[in-house]
């Protein structure tokens, strides 16, 4: 889950970072408001979207007077702002941080992830801030400066105070740096957090160390023990057909083809987005209903994928395990009873007690096409959308 | 021989007493698992399937002389139960549940690191399903009746997605010495690699088949290890070439976030170390054929 920059600054000062000041905004008017109890002569206008590289896209304007503030906002709200994090449909601003301007020396960048390979938190600078780690990592290779943690104890001080050496820091940051740093690191360990990124970190012309900008993210999982994080899920910042499926249980992603799929665990269900391309098709989504695949389940998934204008076809492969053949042939035809679909439906089912499955679908009188193998069915529905287009 | 679990493995249940682990615990007696007993804090001293529950892991593994576990416990829980097991002195845990947050498989991982390298527990997943050596011991919630008793031995992460492969190779007459599925987390118990060390050793294995998915480098880190350390012909079927960048493909772990992730760059980097590529799922049996025939 994500959440928005002025969320995030607001955890990282629990933990002793320090940030501009600033606040959060819903109208030109409000916006106006802020600039005024903040004071001073310049401030920055930020779009608020789960998304980073906004300034490219336009979504972070610098304002000299209260009017240009509340312009500004008034450009902003309700604009859809596409950076190359979003995806081509980009996404909505609905509220905006209006930020005191801050007096740059010099910007870092500073990030906090999880490593695989090392299987530990990692925390990775550079002296190049304001350029995205993949650019870093690109044009400036050398600049970057890693630290492993060890879970056992955690950061330690001295870690914190190489990276701020190594950043080429003047002695006097270099214990505000290091501090920052050990505050990121206690936000990220103690809120579930997979990923925080301060891009960038600055010195201010008096050497102070701020948090610009703030991106973190955090662990599904572990949501149910952080309530008080999970509150901050801003549902108009993610897909609304992937949130409506998540809610209901089903694990769903919506792609740009037209045969809708239906299947049972996600290694299968890649596996036979992958046939669907080699027979010639799209997939238009990735769908897993999961083990227990109920007659409820199969009526939330035909809705789903049915409701899809760009669905033309839907193929359904399920490989049943401990859930028999037979039980989901029936969840198939409870669900078809209660809901219709128009498009052509190819079934593979496959696994424990296939042959009674298979009877179950042949004795009702539900219009499908069979197939017995996942190259059979791929190949079957695109031959299906084919038909219809021929026609 | 096989690999994990054979015959004579002792095996406990944690979360026996509840819906899922009852479940599953019959359908591995069912097969001719050795279960031995299981663990539900505050029913020891009761009978459950006709097998003794203990409060704790320590007292199954002295009373019944437990090697290995399945763990069915919940998610908030399931981190702790597997530190449980592994001071206990469990040789292999399996640990079935889905969600465990990522932070708490740190922890578990570095408390596994507190014993040496010879009396360390091997963990097999979360998130997966399970171990199985065929005709022997089933640790897993697969259907059982789907894998024939053979020399191949499969590593994988996806559940149905192994299901599948059983079958095709089934079909073929082909059979498995064991299937390992490592999960779908982006922190496993243990990884492709640990398991191709085991399966080089083991003399009924004569091919390995790996079924590897988007994320993470396990499988680029698993190419490198069997190209220096593994004699047996390796297969590999990677699943995702359609997976869209940045999205989770439902395992909390298929999202490609750097190079190297994506199928396509997996596919390459397999092949580039001598592993046999299965090029799409529908013939992961036939090229196992083809390269136990050579």
């Amino acid at each position: 889950m994500n959440i928005h920059e002025y969320q995030a600054k607001e955890i990282l000062t629990k933990f002793g970072v320090a940030i501009p000041k600033g606040g959060i905004a819903y109208s030109p008017e409000n916006a106006k408001d802020r600039a005024n109890e903040l004071g001073g002569d310049m401030w920055v206008v930020k779009a608020q979207i789960h998304s980073g590289a906004r300034g490219k896209a336009g979504g972070i304007i610098v304002c000299k007077s209260h009017q240009e503030v509340s312009d500004a906002a008034n450009e902003l709200l309700g604009k859809t702002l596409v950076t190359n994090q979003t995806g081509p449909e980009g996404l909505t601003v609905q509220r905006i941080y209006v930020e005191e301007a801050s007096d740059i020396k010099k910007e870092y960048y500073l990030g906090l992830v999880f490593d695989r390979s090392t299987e530990s938190i990692m925390v990775v600078a550079s002296s190049e801030g304001g350029m995205s780690i993949e650019e870093i990592a690109k044009e400036k290779p050398e600049t970057i400066i890693r630290a492993k943690i060890e879970a056992a104890v955690g950061m330690q001080s001295f870690q914190a105070r190489e990276i701020a050496f190594a950043l080429g820091l003047e002695a006097k940051a270099i214990s505000r740096c290091a501090s920052a740093i050990l505050g990121c690191y206690k936000a990220f360990a103690t809120s579930d957090a997979t990923m925080v990124e301060i891009n960038p970190l600055v010195l201010t012309g008096d050497d102070h160390i701020l948090a610009l900008d703030c991106k973190m993210s955090f662990d599904d999982n572990a949501l149910y023990r952080i309530p008080q994080i999970a509150e901050l899920r801003d549902k108009t910042q993610e897909d609304s057909k992937e949130t409506y499926a998540h809610d209901r249980g089903l694990n769903y992603i919506a792609l740009d083809g037209d045969i809708g799929n239906i299947i049972n665990g996600a290694g299968l269900a890649m596996a036979s987005m992958d046939m669907i391309q080699l027979a010639g098709g799209k997939p238009a989504n990735f769908l897993d209903v999961g083990g227990g695949a109920t007659p409820e389940k199969f009526v939330k998934a035909f809705k789903l994928i049915s409701s899809d204008p760009n669905v033309k076809v839907i193929l359904i492969n399920i490989f049943a395990g401990i859930n028999r053949c037979d039980w989901v042939a029936q969840g198939i035809v409870d669900a078809l009873a209660q809901i219709t679909i128009e498009q052509p439906l190819v079934i593979r089912l496959a696994g424990t007690n296939v042959d009674e499955g298979m009877k179950i679908l042949k004795d009702s009188n539900i219009d499908y096409i069979e197939a017995s193998t996942l190259e059979e069915a791929a190949n079957k529905a695109v031959k299906a959308l084919k038909d219809l287009e021929n026609k | 021989m096989a690999i994990l679990i054979n015959k004579e493995s002792k095996i406990i249940v944690q979360g026996f007493t509840g819906k899922i682990g009852s479940f599953h615990a019959e359908e591995m007696i069912e097969y001719g698992t050795n279960v031995v007993g299981g663990v539900t804090p505050g029913k020891g001293g009761q009978k459950h399937l006709d097998r003794p529950v203990f409060n704790t892991v320590k007292e199954a593994v002295e009373e019944t002389g437990a090697d290995c576990s399945i763990l069915f416990v919940p998610p908030a829980f399931a981190a702790d139960s597997a530190m449980e097991a592994a001071d206990a002195g469990i040789k292999t845990l399996v640990a079935i549940t889905d969600g465990i947050p990522a932070h708490d498989m740190i922890k578990v991982k570095r408390y596994m690191r507190r014993y040496k390298n010879e009396e360390r527990m091997t963990m097999v997943g979360p998130n997966c399903a399970g171990v199985i050596s065929p005709g022997k011991c089933m640790l897993g919630i697969m259907p059982g009746h789907i894998y024939k008793e053979g020399n191949v031995g499969v590593i994988g992460r996806s559940g149905t997605l192994g299901y599948e492969a059983a079958e095709q190779m089934k079909n073929l007459g082909i059979g498995i010495s064991t299937s390992v599925g490592i999960g779908g987390d982006p922190i496993n118990g243990s990884a492709f690699k640990d398991h191709l060390a085991k399966f080089e050793q083991d003399e009924e294995t004569e091919v390995i088949l790996m079924i590897g998915e988007i994320g993470g480098p396990q499988e680029a880190e698993a190419a490198e290890y069997a190209k220096e350390n593994v004699s047996k012909p390796v297969i590999a079927y990677i699943a995702g070439l359609t997976a869209p960048k940045g999205k989770r493909m439902g395992h909390a772990g298929a999202i490609v976030s750097s190079k190297g992730e994506s199928a396509a760059d997996k596919v390459e980097i397999l092949e580039a170390a001598g592993i046999t590529i299965a090029k799409n799922p529908s013939v992961i049996g036939d090229t196992v054929a083809s390269v136990l025939k050579s």
